[in-house]
């Protein structure tokens, strides 16, 4: 029975040791060795920072580096704020079956591709677009207005990308919290402010972080929304990644600038889940 | 604010208005996609041009309908394909691990949870380019060693297959695991009890229990390897999944060509999206 059991761990383990190294570890391992070399002739490769001192000297990748992660960490405000009172609504206020089909509306749009939901937007905002014919219909502009390829659409874009990963985390955590509690709440004096900084946000911080985590993820990763949305001058950090390696063949320089958005998410991520004392496990599995 | 304590007409008002937009909002883009795919012009834009179905069944220029563009039908049927070899490994590992971390303790096994999360957590793109290096180092290696080519390790399907893999695996692994959490092993005991072997007892009485969250999981796995973008743009070769060749249109400029497609992968996705819903509240 022993022998038995060892088998069977041995068995469920060589897929998860396969998947995990050689999908996963040694990629990484190796992208970093990757980034640690420079070339200095011929297919002549020398170990050096080089590639991160180009990164850290040049100031338009350092300035695209510092404005992605500022305007993902934006982008997960933004959706969090807009988020927030939907959650509150489908998980508090709505009841049956009100409840469940406005939670379907919710993740209707996330289950066809972010390219189609960018393709709208492209619709929407460009100058021949529907919302710049229907400003010009209402007399409140002269002449088409472009309104794409500017940070705004980009900021609209990547919060309408990631909306469901902040709502259904929300309406998780919110729906556990007894209607009794808000009660006992507004008895005890409390107003509707209050309530909502002392009883419900602190109830429903376990959401706001794994949704959090999960927006500033996609925003920074995203390389579809900035490319579409904010044309040439969008300035996106995998835009640079994507360049190095596709359109320069720099391998070395690309390595090295994914190893750095590995880092600032990590970075991110790990400073997030220690403020608010939640552990990965707990906020994914 | 919860329905039982009485709020001013003012603010419950201002509160319902804010929720429709909402859904104003999540609705629109979909809805002029929707909407542009009948438009009976050369562009999804104003002015409208009349109604037509040329974008779908159209057969001669300018209007050649999805059904008729061999493109983008091929691109579809890589697509497929790709989505459901990733979606077959990932059940099948995720299964694995599922059962590995329910039923087993063994020095590591926190940290190899954790491992099996931080796929979640590493940008696509990162993944997608971690992948490539590791695969041309390798088949270089190879090549410098016995002059074989392996084309496998080259940018095309199977390295895309294996991108999708990489990480669609840990949401299979976490779909499969609530449930099997969920799992009364005393009816496995009773199973035993009665004579059956470990393997039999699994087979006949916990994989027929797990069946909705297999099949929740493979769908799960296949749209979202189906509508994948980040990952496959850096290991994609020759033949391009749907969403590479349509994102290669649109920078190209968009024709109504587009809008089409898009509608018919928004129904197909929900009606696959609905019969899961539907197969899984049966239980």
């Amino acid at each position: 029975m022993r022998a038995e059991a060892k088998l069977g761990l041995a068995l469920l383990l060589t897929p998860l040791l396969l998947w995990l190294s050689l999908l996963i570890i040694i990629p990484h391992i190796n992208m970093l060795f990757i980034a640690l070399r420079e070339r200095v002739a011929v297919a002549t490769y020398e170990t050096s920072p080089a590639n991160f001192l180009t990164f850290f000297r040049e100031p338009l990748y350092m300035w695209t580096f510092v404005r992605t992660a500022l305007m993902s960490v934006m982008a997960t405000v933004i959706t969090l704020v807009i988020a927030f009172p939907v959650s509150y609504y489908i998980a508090k206020i709505a009841k049956g079956r009100r409840k469940s089909g406005l939670f379907l509306l919710c993740l209707v749009p996330f289950w066809v591709s972010e390219l189609v939901r960018t393709f709208g937007w492209m619709i929407l905002l460009r100058e021949t677009g529907v919302v710049s014919n229907v400003l010009q219909y209402l007399g409140l502009v002269q002449g088409p207005v472009e309104m794409l390829y500017n940070d705004a659409a980009i900021m609209v874009g990547l919060v309408y990308t990631s909306m469901l990963f902040m709502v259904v985390p929300l309406v998780t955590t919110m729906e556990s919290l007894d209607d009794a509690v808000i009660e006992a709440g507004y008895d005890l004096g409390g107003s509707g402010p209050s309530i909502l900084r002392e009883i419900i946000i602190p109830h429903a911080t376990p959401g706001i972080v794994s949704g959090s985590i999960v927006v500033f993820m996609l925003s920074l990763g995203n390389y579809l929304t900035p490319t579409m949305l904010g044309g040439k001058e969008s300035l996106w950090f995998t835009e640079l990644i994507y360049s190095q390696f596709i359109v320069r063949f720099n391998w070395e320089l690309g390595a090295a600038f994914g190893f750095m958005l590995l880092i600032l998410s990590s970075v991110i991520v790990w400073g997030m889940l220690r403020l608010t004392g939640q552990t990965l496990e707990k906020t994914m599995g | 604010m919860i329905p039982t304590i009485p709020q001013s007409r003012f603010v419950r008002r201002t509160y319902n208005a804010y929720i429709a937009l909402f859904f104003i909002y999540l609705g629109l883009p979909l809805l002029v996609v929707a909407v542009f795919a009948f438009n009976d012009g050369q562009f999804p834009s104003l002015p409208w041009e009349g109604f037509t179905l040329n974008w779908f069944f159209g057969a001669e220029r300018p209007m050649i309908g999805v059904f008729n563009e061999r493109s983008i039908l091929s691109a579809i049927g890589t697509s497929v394909f790709v989505g459901l070899s990733v979606s077959a490994l990932s059940v099948a590992v995720g299964l694995s691990n599922a059962f590995l971390f329910n039923r087993y303790q063994f020095r590591g096994r926190g940290i190899f949870y954790v491992l099996m999360l931080l796929p979640l957590v590493v940008p696509g793109i990162v993944l997608g380019i971690s992948i490539l290096v590791f695969s041309s180092t390798a088949a270089n290696a190879v090549w410098d060693a016995v002059k074989w080519d392996i084309e496998v390790l080259r940018p095309g399907l199977v390295l895309v297959v294996l991108g999708q893999f990489s990480f669609i695996t840990t949401i299979a692994t976490l779909v499969i695991s609530a449930r099997l959490q969920k799992f009364d092993r005393t009816l496995e005991d009773a199973a035993l009890n009665l004579g059956a072997t470990r393997l039999t007892a699994i087979r006949t009485i916990t994989i027929p229990y797990l069946s909705s969250a297999l099949i929740g999981a493979f769908v799960v796995a296949f749209l979202m390897s189906f509508e994948n973008f980040n990952t496959t743009l850096m290991l994609v070769g020759s033949d391009a999944p749907l969403t590479i060749a349509m994102f290669d249109r649109l920078k190209e400029g968009s024709t109504p060509l587009l809008n089409a497609v898009s509608l018919l992968l928004m129904v197909g996705s929900s009606l696959l999206a609905l019969a899961m819903l539907s197969f899984q509240r049966k239980d």
